[in-house]
């Protein structure tokens, strides 16, 4: 066995692998061997550790030091003084775990003070490409405890005493979906993980499948266990090859061990799984059309009922959950419902990973107990909007969610009260936006969005979605009109009362919640044409201001609409009429005179 | 096909390997590994200690190195810090007498006095 005195943990994960994780993985491979070190300091390849603007991501230990933004070119100082050497390389600390010369345990960080990994347990410690090192964590107990010394019945009610609810965003208690399935009697029963993750900027789900895998396969076949099926299938989107790279050698290592295929652990019990990709479409991420996908059809949603727990993929009995859900479930199991029921508050148990990105310092992943203030993750943990700016709001759910206003900055994060102030939990994506964005075109934005992936089968959708974007198109580029705000009000809460699929009824939720907070901001575009954060470019004014202008004649010559007049020394004005937008004279002007309004 | 009694001997062997990344309380060996511990050979004594207590299975022993102590003249220099006892300082340190620390100090409390630093006055 080989003896190591020292592990570098480098993170694999996609957001650290985009700025050199791999390079660096590499590099320290070279110059431990350089150094004649390299059986004496292992060097792992970890899951996500959740600081992803901090990345690549180091951390060696015994230690415990957190090395942060490491290059290639920093791997041979690394190596020279720290490891060989013991001498900390202080300039790549992270600097809030290092005081004078003293390491900090990264419990005592603000970014993870207030954490509590669970559904994350294991990513950034262990090699997920390696089983033995899952098995080390008490990997495959959780399955082998069902097995031998719970009934079916039991493994579900575990779970519904849990108070697990689905992480996929629509929060639907996990052991009472699993207790649907259990007595129906068929032939075939199927447990399918959603991992295709469409909301733009969520990456929770990722970092699960790329750092912990078989955390999903344990529950997987645990469920399969509860519900009397022997076949699984994983949904995930093509967009994330590592995470299908990480599954498949996952699968094929769990296979090589007996805990999937035929007879698991000799207990007579089988249980297999297979990966189907998908193919770019958000609609699939919704649970009947990911299942019309996955039996080979064009991904349209189906009417309930019946739902997929009686009639699902092939007609036959199925379960749906999320991935973040299933990074629970072997937990559950082996701590007990109790454990997990008294983290959290009383309607939402458990923990929560949200993916932290926009206006935000330090943008990543970070899972907390259910029940922390809103603030605590801006500001304590999200360390606040950078460039001194104001925090605006934070844009919860993706596109079927609401923003949530600095007003209510201290509503504890749960499912209900989110929903009770127009927005949702939804999947965990927060994209905080502070007072630069406008919120009207954050309306918009999410709209196209889902506008774009409107699958066309139902009419509200197709359509309202069309019509309440042309609402929106017309109001930033100034052509609202009185009533508008209404009319897109109505026609919201049309499209969610008729729409086939979740995606066509959360839709309009964007639109809703940034008229109930910020209708100032509508009414400004629509009477006053302005945007009053600056963004909508069809509603600004460039203006050269006539105390600053030297009357040069730069902008003039440089105006590709040739809108700018005026003689020599003395100041130039812009022709609003012509104008169009372009900033050319305001990048020009060597006095800074001319400015947007 | 792996049986539950297989598993677990893989959990015991491999938790062993990356107990290592967990930030723990326990005894904390630290090894001076500056340019003049190295050339006075502290690389042989960290080798030497580290397959101890990994041949031991030792839990909750922590062996990293350090810089440049001072005491040039006396290294290869081996500090035990056990939780709650004062700090002992080992010089002049070879694989041989390390292996005895680990044996007489770490694992069963008695400090190894002729090799401390106090016993160069005697």
């Amino acid at each position: 066995m080989d003896i190591f005195r020292s592990h570098v943990l480098v993170c694999g994960g996609t957001g650290c692998t985009s700025s050199g994780s791999q390079k660096v993985q590499e590099a320290f491979k070279k110059h431990l061997k350089e150094k004649g070190i390299e059986n004496e300091v292992k060097v792992v390849q970890t899951g996500c550790h959740g600081l992803c603007e901090l990345g690549p991501v180091i951390i060696v230990y015994p230690e415990g030091v957190f090395y942060s933004r490491v290059q290639e070119e920093d791997v041979e100082e690394i190596v020279s003084e720290h490891l060989l050497k013991g001498r900390i390389v202080k300039r790549l600390v992270y600097e809030e775990s290092i005081d004078k010369d003293v390491i900090k345990s990264l419990d005592n960080v603000d970014f993870y003070k207030k954490q509590l990994r669970i559904a994350l347990r294991n990513c950034g410690v262990i090699d997920p490409e390696n089983i033995d090192e899952y098995i080390a964590m008490d990997g495959y107990k959780a399955i082998a405890k069902a097995l031998t010394e719970m009934t079916p019945q039991q493994v579900i009610d575990e779970i519904k005493k849990s108070g697990l609810r689905g992480r996929g965003g629509a929060g639907f208690p996990t052991g009472v979906k699993w207790g649907f399935a259990a007595p129906n009697k068929s032939d075939k029963k199927y447990v399918v993980c959603n991992a295709d993750e469409g909301d733009p900027g969520a990456f929770m789900d990722r970092s699960v499948l790329e750092g912990d895998p078989h955390a999903v396969l344990e529950a997987m076949a645990i469920a399969g266990y509860a519900i009397g099926s022997d076949q699984g299938f994983i949904y995930v989107r093509a967009e994330y090859p590592i995470a299908i790279k990480r599954l498949e050698i996952a699968i094929r290592q769990a296979r090589e061990y007996g805990l999937l295929g035929d007879n698991i652990l000799g207990t007579g019990f089988s249980f297999d799984i297979d990966l189907k990709m998908g193919a770019g479409a958000f609609v699939c991420g919704e649970e009947t059309a990911l299942l019309n996908s996955i039996e080979g059809q064009r991904g349209e949603p189906r009417p309930r009922p019946p739902f997929p727990a009686n009639e699902g993929l092939w007609g036959k009995p199925t379960i749906l959950n999320n991935v973040e859900t299933l990074a629970n479930i072997c937990q559950i199991i082996r701590n007990g419902a109790d454990w997990f029921a008294g983290i959290g508050t009383e309607r939402s148990h458990g923990t929560k990973v949200f993916a932290l990105g926009g206006k935000i310092n330090n943008t990543g992943l970070v899972e907390v107990p259910m029940g922390t203030p809103l603030r605590d993750i801006i500001y304590e943990i999200g360390g606040g909007c950078p460039n001194g700016k104001a925090f605006k709001a934070v844009q919860t759910g993706g596109p079927s969610g609401g923003c949530i206003p600095a007003e209510h900055i201290d509503v504890p994060i749960e499912y209900d009260t989110l929903v009770q102030i127009g927005s949702m939990m939804g999947s965990g994506g927060m994209i905080v936006l502070d007072e630069d964005n406008c919120m009207v075109d954050i309306a918009k934005f999410f709209l196209q969005f889902t506008c774009d992936e409107s699958c066309g089968k139902c009419a509200p959708c197709r359509i309202g979605t069309k019509r309440m974007l042309e609402m929106l198109e017309k109001i930033t580029q100034g052509k609202g009109e009185e009533g508008d705000i209404e009319r897109l009000e109505k026609l919201a809460l049309n499209i969610k009362d008729s729409a086939l699929c979740a995606l066509g009824q959360t839709a309009p939720n964007p639109v809703l919640s940034t008229i109930r907070y910020f209708r100032d901001e509508y009414e400004a575009h629509i009477r006053d044409k302005k945007c009053p954060a600056g963004v909508c470019t069809a509603l600004l004014e460039y203006v050269i201001d006539e105390d600053k202008c030297k009357g040069c004649g730069i902008c003039a010559r440089n105006c590709p609409a040739d809108c700018i007049s005026g003689k020599a020394k003395t100041p130039y004005v812009i022709d609003g009429d012509k104008c169009i937008k372009c900033g050319t004279c305001m990048e020009k002007c060597p006095f800074d005179a001319i400015s947007k309004k | 096909m792996k049986t539950i009694q297989e598993l677990e001997e893989i959990r015991k062997s491999t938790l062993e390997r990356i107990n290592i990344r967990k930030e723990r309380e326990g005894t904390r060996v630290v090894v001076g590994m500056a340019t003049c511990g190295i050339s006075a050979g502290a690389r042989p004594v960290l080798k030497a200690l580290v397959e101890e207590v990994n041949k031991r299975a030792l839990q909750g022993v922590i062996v990293s190195q350090t810089g440049c102590i001072g005491i040039c003249e006396y290294e290869p220099i081996v500090e035990v810090y056990r939780p709650g006892e004062e700090k002992v300082t080992y010089i002049k340190m070879t694989p041989d007498k390390v292996v005895r620390v680990v044996t007489e100090h770490i694992v069963n409390g008695n400090v190894v006095t002729e090799y401390a630093i106090g016993s160069i006055d005697k």
